[in-house]
């Protein structure tokens, strides 16, 4: 503890700590029990944005730490306001983001009599949190905030609820916030065994056709210059995972684009063929692997990761490492040769020409590839955030990356309406970039009511609708499996976006046309205001190429252009 | 393959709700849980006998070590360590079968802990198979209720977990 302490309630203590914590913005909805926070919220010098629905919180909370490096923070009051924040909880909690989410709580002497809204939020987030709290005295709140901040930006990052009755917050207690953590049950590893490191630069020298499969391990502990620095001293080419794209340039001779059931097949054609595969901060999910037992047949596996529980969860790795990745990359490549790889590096080429991402554009209607070409052609740079759908995997496979925190996408839990809230997050936390929302008409309908705090905070996002009157993703899978039966599917004319966005006093633009798609890009970047763009699209536009459930990666195939 | 595990967490409320929803949710099965302060009184024991081949007593274990709240995990199946298990045994007796009974309990050292006119309650401590044993035999006299605390289990010798 340090010296001098000062008596203050709870809530007071909690913007206190708070500041300590560094944190410049917090997304958050009030509430009864939340009433002596406000209270003390009202002249603090903390940031505080108002959303209007606290799943919007959790998620923008989720899009300024992905954004940013830095724990994002949201605040809920007890019961609904609590359990509206899980969805975006259990994102970040899939995706291993930093976040605290503080909850409002209804006070101690009713704990467990069903009071007015109240919800076991700590028995509930149980599963999709790092670690929870309930705060059992004011006295204690100092400690417990310190943890938690300490719990979620370590070892494998997430999120870390913090559960506080109101009398918590109205109690008085002697501040002081501690200097360190004591927790005797977490004490994560970050430095690799060098034994381990010596052994993995063996395999490496011995490897005539390796491949580097990198995930969103590697941006959470800002490895992208190290993971950079190794492809090129080994010669091995690198695939992304969803979560990893932006952690390896995607322009770079060595990027084999994202591997998967929607990845490039020259990335699954490389994994399958691999004599070695370096798995970095990534996770063997099943969206990458396909059918387990045939994933990267010929590999032995060498598998990176700051969490010991995700070696050997799904597939056989022959050689753990454990460690953070930024680290243990530098390390490696200190130990390591290049590669005999020269041969495989010129095959690799003559797939990326056989076989590369390919759409046929129109003259009539607007491909939703080509919107992706044309952001990047206006806006190289920009953040891109997504919903999940179709648009998701366009703008993963059609976008070009070139740093890390640029692609912010819900990989794991894939959840819908995380995107535009999770783009207001970014946007806070990283003023000086255009941010992009891309979005399908679906997944938009799911957060749109954040356009009110995006006008009211001014934080001018663009909202890219890819608007073709489908759950297109479904959709899709009706079409190819379902024998076309499109159940409860097609959404056409569910709302008129350009007046929607004009109700909240946004800019609405609109494009029905291909020569239409760059001027209205270029207008809303120009705006500088919170825009929605409807792009009205090829309807029946399918994402490909596609490994079918169940198949192995490498039976990847192209779906009929329409 | 059974495992027992012995996992040292920190005596909080809340920690046996993780530990058993961690097992639940992914699918692991617990064949008993025991659990009890230590002499450190800020930390509590768990003996926990789980059922699984390798990979599965690996993921467990690695599941448990990432709860916050547990400080230790060690696999006394590995180590050389004494196991014990109690069991309380209420048995249906008349005035034919009391003394048969009560022989039956002192062959296998255990204790008569309760007498009434038609009952009698037993009072065994030891290992699966003893526990087994007795409620094989004492099963055709009826038994009317039984408890067990499931296994606790310590390393032999001078050595800890």
């Amino acid at each position: 503890m340090t010296g001098a302490t000062e008596r203050m309630t709870g809530a007071q203590a909690f913007i206190e700590c708070l500041k300590k914590e560094d944190v410049e913005v917090m997304f958050g909805y009030p509430g009864g029990v939340l009433l002596p926070i406000y209270d003390a919220l009202y002249d603090a010098d903390v940031r505080h944005i108002l959303v209007r629905h606290e799943q919007a919180a959790a998620h923008a909370a989720d899009g300024y730490a992905r954004a940013t490096g830095k724990t994002g923070v949201c605040l809920a009051t007890s019961g609904p306001g609590a359990t509206n924040l899980v969805t975006g909880i259990a994102t970040a909690y899939m995706d291993s983001v930093p976040m605290v989410a503080f909850t409002g709580q209804v006070p101690s002497f009713m704990l467990g009599n069903d009071a007015f809204q109240e919800a076991d939020i700590t028995g509930i987030t149980l599963p999709i949190t790092k670690h929870n709290y309930l705060v059992p005295s004011a006295d204690e709140l100092p400690r417990i905030i310190k943890e938690a901040f300490h719990i979620a930006s370590t070892g494998r990052q997430g999120p870390v609820l913090v559960d506080m009755p109101k009398d918590v917050t109205t109690d008085e207690l002697d501040f002081s916030y501690p200097d360190k953590v004591e927790l005797r049950g977490y004490k994560p590893t970050f430095k690799a065994n060098i034994l381990q490191i010596k052994k993995a630069a063996e395999e490496i020298s011995r490897s005539v056709t390796p491949v580097i499969y990198a995930g969103g391990g590697v941006i959470s502990s800002n490895g992208s210059s190290e993971l950079l620095a190794f492809a090129e001293k080994i010669m091995a080419p690198v695939t992304n995972t969803l979560t990893g794209i932006g952690s390896f340039p995607g322009k770079h001779p060595l990027s084999l684009g994202m591997l998967g059931m929607h990845g490039t097949k020259y990335a699954n054609y490389a994994v399958q063929e691999c004599d070695l595969l370096i798995a970095v901060g990534a996770r063997f999910d099943d969206r990458v692997t396909g059918k387990i037992e045939s994933f990267a047949p010929n590999a032995r596996i060498i598998h990176i990761d700051i969490d010991p529980a995700e070696i050997s969860k799904n597939v056989r790795v022959d050689l753990p490492i454990v460690g953070d990745a930024k680290g243990t990359l530098a390390n490696l490549t200190k130990y390591s040769k290049q590669c005999k790889s020269e041969d495989w590096i010129k095959k690799i080429s003559e797939w990326k020409v056989k076989y590369p991402l390919h759409y046929i554009n129109s003259d009539e209607v607007i491909k939703p590839q080509y919107i992706l070409e044309q952001i990047h052609a206006a806006c190289e740079d920009a953040i891109i955030v997504t919903e999940v759908g179709q648009h998701q995997m366009w703008a993963a496979q059609y976008f070009s990356f070139k740093e890390p925190r640029t692609f912010i996408t819900s990989g794991g839990l894939g959840t819908m309406g995380y995107g535009f809230p999770a783009a207001m997050g970014a946007k806070v936390g990283r003023p000086d970039k255009v941010v992009f929302n891309i979005a399908g008409d679906g997944s938009f309908q799911m957060s749109s009511q954040e356009l009110a705090t995006v006008v009211e905070n001014d934080i001018p996002v663009i909202v890219a609708v890819f608007n073709n009157g489908f759950l297109g993703m479904v959709r899709q899978w009706q079409e190819l499996f379902f024998d076309h039966r499109y159940s409860h599917t097609c959404i056409s004319g569910s709302v008129d976006f350009v007046k929607l966005a004009e109700a909240y006093g946004a800019l609405g633009l609109r494009a029905t046309k291909p020569s239409e798609v760059r001027p209205v890009i270029d207008e809303a970047i120009a705006s500088g205001r919170p825009t929605v763009i409807d792009f009205v699209i090829e309807r029946e536009e399918n994402v490909s190429p596609m490994v079918p459930a169940g198949a192995a990666i490498n039976e990847i195939m192209d779906l009929e252009v329409k | 393959m059974r495992h027992t595990l012995a996992v040292l967490v920190e005596n909080k409320s809340g920690v046996l709700a993780r530990v058993a929803g961690l097992f639940s949710r992914r699918g692991y099965n617990i064949d008993s849980l025991a659990v009890g302060v230590t002499e450190d009184p800020t930390i509590s024991r768990m003996t926990i006998v789980v059922r699984g081949d390798d990979h599965v007593l690996e993921q467990v274990t690695k599941q448990l070590n990432k709860l916050i709240d547990v400080i230790r995990v060690t696999d006394l199946s590995a180590e050389e360590s004494v196991e014990r298990e109690l069991a309380l045994i209420k048995v249906t007796v008349d005035a034919n079968n009391r003394s048969e009974i009560i022989q039956i309990a002192d062959i296998f050292r255990a204790r008569i802990i309760d007498v009434a006119a038609k009952s009698i309650t037993i009072e065994v401590t030891g290992n699966e198979d003893k526990i087994l044993g007795i409620e094989q035999l004492l099963r055709p006299f009826g038994i009317k209720e039984m408890v067990r605390t499931g296994k606790i289990a310590l390393t032999r010798g001078g050595k800890s977990v």
